[in-house]
């Protein structure tokens, strides 16, 4: 009747990694300012780690967990003051515990040593008790974590407790076990325990997941009568119990000397006992936690941990998403009998359905928009997932480099396909780093030039269009031109001489190898994040671009379509092939005037739309097809805007907008330039979609080339 | 030859007599042979959606069940005349693999297909040294059936080192 509980455990880790997320954020707010609530969401989550731990046998972590909660709980009852070097002490606690769990859930070796450490740490500051609580001395044993119950009632005075402790026989099937409670009494005080076998059947009878023990236990030391039942909480309905509070001088002398070796043993022996009649207890050791724990330190040392990634692909979907799912699929369902029903009319000779069968159709195509919608929303994840590191981050990183950082964060709930959301989270922690290393000043530099002595960081993430634009921005050093040119020109990536403007500068710093930083720090100055950043980006068929003031900061601004799969497009008609232009990039379509096309130097052609020159691209000459229309006026212009450039793309004619899935040119050929996908038509013809930047930067390039080729001959 | 051995041993499929299959098809009266294990379908010519900017030998794409496949017409790439698609034309979609891109497909236009031979390993010559735009590095050698000479193409060699890497090396100008 063994329930399997490892195919829990999956749910248990993702638990565990929600709770530390918690907890760690929790952490980072209790930074500004104590609030009740959060320490109390950080004790819960604590809580339930630990519980969740002990219930699959993850002791350890159960045990360090316990020893983070006694200490959360002071702070929480106000016992104990919420000081910085007690906040970077649990964030460091949750680092240890994440890789505790993460090393759990690879099945790996736990490496205790650095646990040990920081759970030493963790006791030696409850020793340091938040009151000047004077029990602490009457636990010789277990001192740290007993040093600070019951400091409300009984202050300094020693206690005897009975409890008389009588299971119902299924209490073991419940998952209860005495000796996990009898192990959290001794922690609260020196015990002693009486087993009574007494209603022990004989061994042939006996039933191995039934309790027939009674106990006796005697607590000495200062306890409230509250912290022991809290431990009996969870069996206290299916058992007899009795806590009697015997009177305090009797047992003064027991508590020193003798009652703790007693103690020890008494409650091994009754394990032992049961041990070798059939075991009815799991066989859990009775240690005291701290010799176990480096009992497993020893064995632990030797075992360097290997890292090895076992990412689930799972994502937790809000409930409200799967029912939308579910009701749409039903509403399909009955589309679907519709249009069957309505065949069976038309196949029956009966004429005046075809009317119906056109709205049937017309649902139908209604039903499938919404189920796309639908099911691209389960991929879809706020984009708080990839904001929530940096807290923590900039946190870290500011102290260690002695800078003072306010992070600013909007739009965390702004929604993004969840592809774009696990590649995105390099890219920008690049940007952050990037930020804080080079942009912000030290904080005498930044108050010499007039400004705060803390410098903002800011993370912004919304929609447009059908992009999603993140914002990283600072108000820091910016980026220095001069450097910037220097450096380029000494890479040779720009000629001495060259005329650029300082977008085009700005820009410079994505090119590979590019650092500015005079000294390499660990943070970043290699010259191998902007590139890469870049390149991660346009992968994602986004863009990156910088702006800056030097002086008063920079903002890299990164936009991302919401999916990788399916495009807004606009078909639009080249000679006899059709193209798809993205919609998001379109700002409108346009017949065009001939008295507002102009040219310069006979070759580049301009229009001018409401003062504005515009640039025009003929596609079907860039792409090197053939195209129907020649003479500008009897086509169409496509105006777009792409890099913060608007330019007017020269089509035969457009067809009309539709929904395309996105299909790879590289899967079996390559990337071709100017085209940044394929799509299927309805009628099973390949549609090239057009990739705008790419096909504004090709032009150009012709453009260069032609008129280097006209020099040359000249 | 540059070919890997333990590669084509792998996929080649072997007779019972120990002879692998190959189909082969026309281009110009010349006979040429693929292993028929990768060769994934044979269908009729139905047109392409052209790409920009590319070498006369890559026609286009086509939608092949949904994966849009490019189309390469040999004829134009061995430099032998061209001529008009007709119904016999058809397209011989293979699969070719290589360590940068894994497995891919695509697809060949040629004048016919032939039929399918079960040559021996040891009645395979080696190709001698001519020049051209076959060179015989995609060769993986010459076999005789009946009076006529079976040129036997290494794809994967062909593909991704002669049709695609052409691409590589000169950016098409417009």
């Amino acid at each position: 009747m063994s329930i399997d509980l490892s195919e829990f455990h999956d749910v248990f880790f993702e638990e565990c990694f929600e709770g530390l997320g918690v907890m760690e954020s929790g952490l980072l707010t209790l930074d500004k300012g104590t609030d009740a609530e959060e320490i109390n969401a950080i004790f819960r989550a604590a809580h339930s780690i630990k519980g969740g731990s002990a219930s699959f046998g993850f002791m350890d972590i159960s045990s360090f967990t316990h020893v983070m909660e006694t200490l959360l709980d002071e702070m929480r009852d106000g016992r104990r003051q919420v000081t910085q070097p007690i906040v970077d002490l649990l964030l460091e606690s949750v680092d240890v515990l994440r890789s505790m769990v993460t090393a759990a859930q690879q099945d790996e070796e736990t490496n205790l040593d650095r646990a040990a450490e920081v759970q030493q740490k963790l006791e030696a500051v409850l020793e340091k008790s938040g009151d000047d609580d004077t029990s602490t001395q009457s636990c010789s044993d277990e001192s740290s974590s007993s040093s600070d119950t019951g400091p409300a009632s009984n202050k300094g005075q020693s206690q005897v407790w009975q409890i008389k402790f009588k299971p119902d026989a299924g209490m073991m099937k419940n998952g209860n076990d005495p000796a996990r409670i009898f192990r959290e009494l001794q922690k609260l005080a020196d015990m002693t325990i009486t087993v009574d076998t007494a209603a022990l059947p004989a061994f042939a009878d006996l039933e191995p997941e039934s309790s027939y023990l009674s106990w006796v236990l005697e607590l000495h030391g200062n306890v409230d009568e509250k912290d022991i039942r809290e431990l009996f909480s969870w069996v206290e309905d299916d058992s007899e119990l009795i806590i009697t509070s015997l009177h305090a001088e009797t047992a003064a002398e027991e508590n020193h000397g003798t009652a703790t070796a007693e103690g020890e043993t008494a409650i091994a022996e009754p394990v032992i006992a049961k041990q070798s009649e059939a075991a009815p207890l799991p066989d859990t050791e009775i240690q005291p936690p701290r010799e176990n724990r480096s009992a497993d330190t020893a064995q632990a040392a030797g075992t360097p941990k290997t890292a090895v990634s076992k990412e689930s692909g799972s994502i937790r979907v809000n409930i409200d998403k799967v029912d939308a799912l579910i009701n749409m699929v039903g509403e399909l369902v009955i589309t679907q009998s519709m249009l069957s029903q309505i065949s069976s009319d038309l196949a029956a000779g009966n004429t005046h359905t075809l009317e119906n069968m056109l709205d049937g159709i017309t649902q139908l195509e209604r039903n499938t928009r919404e189920l796309q919608e639908s099911v691209l929303q389960i991929r879809m994840l706020p984009i708080s997932f990839s904001f929530s590191r940096f807290p923590r981050l900039v946190r870290d990183l500011s102290n260690k480099m002695g800078k003072q950082i306010e992070l600013i964060m909007t739009g965390e709930h702004t929604e993004v396909d969840k592809t774009v959301l696990e590649k995105i989270g390099d890219p920008l922690v690049h940007l952050v780093r990037n930020s804080l290393d080079h942009g912000i000043e030290m904080p005498d530099t930044r108050k010499a030039a007039g400004k705060p002595e803390a410098g903002t960081l800011e993370l912004h993430a919304y929609h447009k269009g059908g992009n999603i634009i993140v914002q990283v921005s600072d108000d820091g050093a910016g980026l220095n031109r001069e450097k910037l040119l220097k450096k380029a020109i000494e890479k040779g990536l720009v000629s001495a001489n060259e005329e650029l403007s300082d977008e085009r500068i700005h820009n410079l710093i994505f090119a590979p190898g590019f650092s500015t930083a005079d000294q390499i720090s660990d943070v970043s100055g290699r010259g191998v994040g902007m590139d890469v950043v870049q390149r991660n980006i346009r992968d994602l068929g986004g863009n990156v671009s910088i702006t800056s003031r030097e002086g008063a900061g920079s903002t890299v601004t990164i936009r991302l379509p919401l999916t990788l799969a399916i495009l807004d497009g606009q078909l639009a008609r080249i000679g006899n092939e059709t193209y798809i232009v993205s919609l998001v990039s379109i700002v409108e379509s346009l017949q065009m005037q001939p008295d507002q096309i102009s040219t310069i130097t006979g070759q580049a052609e301009l229009y001018r739309l409401r003062d504005e020159y515009i640039p025009i691209i003929r596609v079907g000459d860039v792409l090197g097809m053939k195209s129907e229309q020649n003479c500008l006026q009897n086509g169409l212009l496509i105006v777009v805007e792409a890099d913060g450039q608007r330019v007017g793309l020269f089509v035969d004619d457009l067809l009309g907008q539709q929904q395309v899935v996105i299909k790879s040119l590289e899967t079996n050929f390559r990337q071709v330039q100017g085209i940044s996908g394929a799509t299927i038509l309805g009628d099973g013809t390949v549609a090239l979609i057009v990739d705008v930047p790419g096909l504004i930067q090709r032009h150009f390039d012709d453009c260069t080339r032609r008129s280097l080729s006209l020099t040359a001959v000249a | 030859m540059n070919a890997t051995p333990e590669q084509i041993n792998e996929t080649s499929l072997q007779t019972e007599d120990g002879l692998d299959q190959y189909l082969t098809f026309m281009l110009a009266d010349e006979e040429y042979g693929v292993d028929i294990l990768r060769v994934q379908e044979i269908k009729g010519w139905d047109g392409v959606t052209p790409m920009p900017n590319m070498p006369e030998h890559i026609l286009g794409v086509i939608n092949l069940r949904g994966t849009v496949v490019p189309i390469i017409d040999l004829r134009t790439y061995f430099e032998l005349p061209t001529v008009a698609y007709d119904k016999t034309t058809v397209v011989v979609v293979v699969r070719i693999s290589d360590e940068e891109h894994g497995e891919r497909t695509m697809g060949i236009v040629v004048d016919a297909v032939s039929e399918v031979h079960n040559i021996g390993k040891e009645q395979l010559r080696e190709s001698p040294d001519f020049g051209g735009a076959c060179s015989t590095e995609f060769i993986k050698g010459l076999a005789t059936e009946g009076d006529r000479m079976l040129i036997i193409l290494d794809i994967d060699q062909l593909m991704n080192n002669g049709v695609l890497q052409a691409l590589e090396h000169d950016p098409p100008m417009t």
